[in-house]
């Protein structure tokens, strides 16, 4: 069967920089595929040449098996990629309702119920400022947001970063969730070894190049991973 | 005491200055709502004004019906918007923003050479409506129509706006391009679509302001309405360029002062009032840099 995200020999360039050397990775249904590696690796280059936000320099990105490379960042929302982007992006000045209902701007669904269900906490805070939340709020009203377009493969870049301990296992039992809900996630994280424990799989990433992949049953080799790190 | 007794002048006068702060308001709305999606300061506005005077022009030198010639107006003034926006702003839309100030510097002098070449120096005259121009008496007071139809309108046209931005889809990704544009087009929004919206509303604006600005100013010539985008524009900035209401509200501002002091002053001194309202500009912009109308500190969005 054609997985529902498939990258294939995908290169990133800025200028003289090569960010991304040939990656190939395949997400399925209702399955977790994490992305981790240092700073620099390539992981947020990743997300966004899947969305269309910078170019492919070269091999392809696949969606149920059709290209997406050479379409605008808002063409492949609407074919059914969703993306969590880092540092959250909420509208602040927005509530957290036209947040959510901004979700639906692909076109795709715009129901809210079944984000609501996911994060009672962002119902709660529903008509208030988005820009009022705490951190570990808006990265629920984040996913929350991403939900509403009905994806078909949901992309999230660090969405732990920056969060109180109680709330990145709000945020990852979330992602069980919807794993569960038969979505396809990638998921770009720092922290390593709770992503290997989650993930279907973990891929590590390092200067560009998918250097090891992961089992959950690996989520205690330190060792392992360390050494991926440095490789 | 009355507001106009307080003012020290009468209600003509206050009169006017609503009417003309309602028109440069609808003029600043048209330039923020542009600004707010391609980060771009159109100055070729006033061009679009012109463009729909001429047609208003047009319309009546050759006895059409006032609402031909409104409705002329209305779809030059679209037109050249849409062509613009096509032809200027996309293809540019991901250059500097000097690039892009400076291709509307040109669009705007093109259009004026143009309706010199076509219209000559001498002007047209556009005074299909000017029985506006006769007073309404309210109150035992005599206030021209023009002054209360053209508050109106204005007033008219900002609760749409408020309608369609707060309650429509379309205005909910207008609203968020204008914060993150970037984001927005992550979620799906539909860049062209949104930056064509606010194309289109302005130039509905523009035009607009063109049917009200031909009934105090029958005399259209190349230079029509360039002088109130130059204080639109100083308005805008004044009253704080990134968030609409505080870009509208500069506009009222500067259209309420101007039109208040030009009735206020003595007609031997009404050409210092320019030279006074720009000092006053610079005088707010150094104690306020980020706008009057703005809270906080607030820099600029980036562009996409």
């Amino acid at each position: 069967m054609t997985p529902a995200l498939e990258l294939d020999g995908l290169e990133v360039r800025y200028g003289a920089v090569h960010a991304v050397r040939g990656i190939s990775l395949a997400v399925d249904r209702g399955e977790i595929v994490g992305l981790i590696g240092p700073n620099g690796a390539g992981k947020s280059s990743t997300l966004h040449a899947v969305m269309g936000a910078v170019s492919v320099a070269a091999g392809d990105v696949r969606l149920d098996g059709r290209t997406l490379v050479g379409r605008r960042p808002e063409d492949v929302a609407r074919a059914g990629v969703a993306l969590v982007p880092e540092g959250r992006r909420i509208f602040a000045e927005l509530t957290v309702e036209e947040n959510l209902r901004l979700g639906g701007a692909s076109g795709r669904n715009g129901n809210l119920t079944a984000a609501y269900e996911l994060f009672p906490a962002v119902y709660e805070a529903r008509k208030r400022h988005a820009g009022a939340l705490s951190g570990g709020q808006q990265q629920q009203l984040a996913i929350a947001r991403a939900l509403v377009a009905d994806p078909q493969v949901l992309l999230l870049d660090e969405p732990s970063l920056g969060l109180a301990p109680q709330v990145v296992d709000v945020v990852f039992e979330a992602l069980q969730e919807i794993r569960s809900s038969g979505l396809a996630i990638l998921l770009v994280e720092q922290r390593a070894q709770r992503t290997v424990a989650l993930a279907d799989r973990s891929h590590v990433l390092a200067n560009g190049r998918l250097r090891l992949t992961l089992g959950p049953q690996e989520a205690g080799d330190t060792d392992a991973l360390v050494a991926a790190y440095f490789a | 005491m009355t507001l106009a007794t307080f003012l020290g002048a009468d209600w003509q006068t206050l009169a006017d200055a609503f009417g003309l702060g309602g028109i440069y308001a609808l003029m600043a709305v048209g330039i923020g709502l542009v600004f707010g999606v391609l980060r771009l300061i159109n100055f070729a506005y006033g061009q679009l004004v012109m463009a729909g005077a001429y047609s208003l022009a047009f319309a009546y030198e050759r006895g059409w019906p006032v609402w031909v010639g409104i409705l002329l107006c209305f779809g030059v003034v679209v037109a050249l918007s849409i062509a613009m926006d096509w032809v200027v702003f996309r293809p540019l839309r991901t250059q500097s923003p000097a690039v892009m100030l400076v291709a509307t510097f040109a669009i705007a002098f093109l259009l004026q050479s143009i309706a010199l070449l076509w219209f000559g120096s001498l002007g047209k005259i556009a005074a299909s409506l000017s029985s506006l121009n006769q007073p309404w008496t309210i109150g035992g007071v005599d206030v021209r129509k023009i002054s209360i139809v053209s508050a109106a309108v204005a007033a008219g046209c900002l609760i749409v706006l408020v309608l369609l931005l707060g309650r429509t889809a379309v205005g909910l990704q207008m609203r968020a391009a204008a914060l993150d544009f970037r984001t927005a087009r992550l979620l799906g929004v539909r860049a062209n679509r949104v930056i064509g919206s606010a194309v289109l509303l302005s130039g509905l604006l523009a035009a607009t302001v063109a049917v009200l600005m031909t009934v105090q100013t029958p005399l259209v010539t190349p230079d029509f309405a360039l002088r109130d985008t130059i204080l639109v524009l100083a308005g805008v900035v004044l009253g704080g360029m990134n968030r609409l209401v505080s870009a509208t509200l500069g506009g009222f501002a500067i259209g309420f002062a101007a039109g208040f002091l030009g009735g206020a002053l003595p007609t031997n001194q009404s050409q210092y009032l320019p030279s006074f309202l720009f000092a006053a500009v610079i005088l707010v912009l150094l104690v306020r840099p980020a706008g009057l109308f703005t809270r906080g500190s607030q820099q600029a969005v980036e562009r996409v």
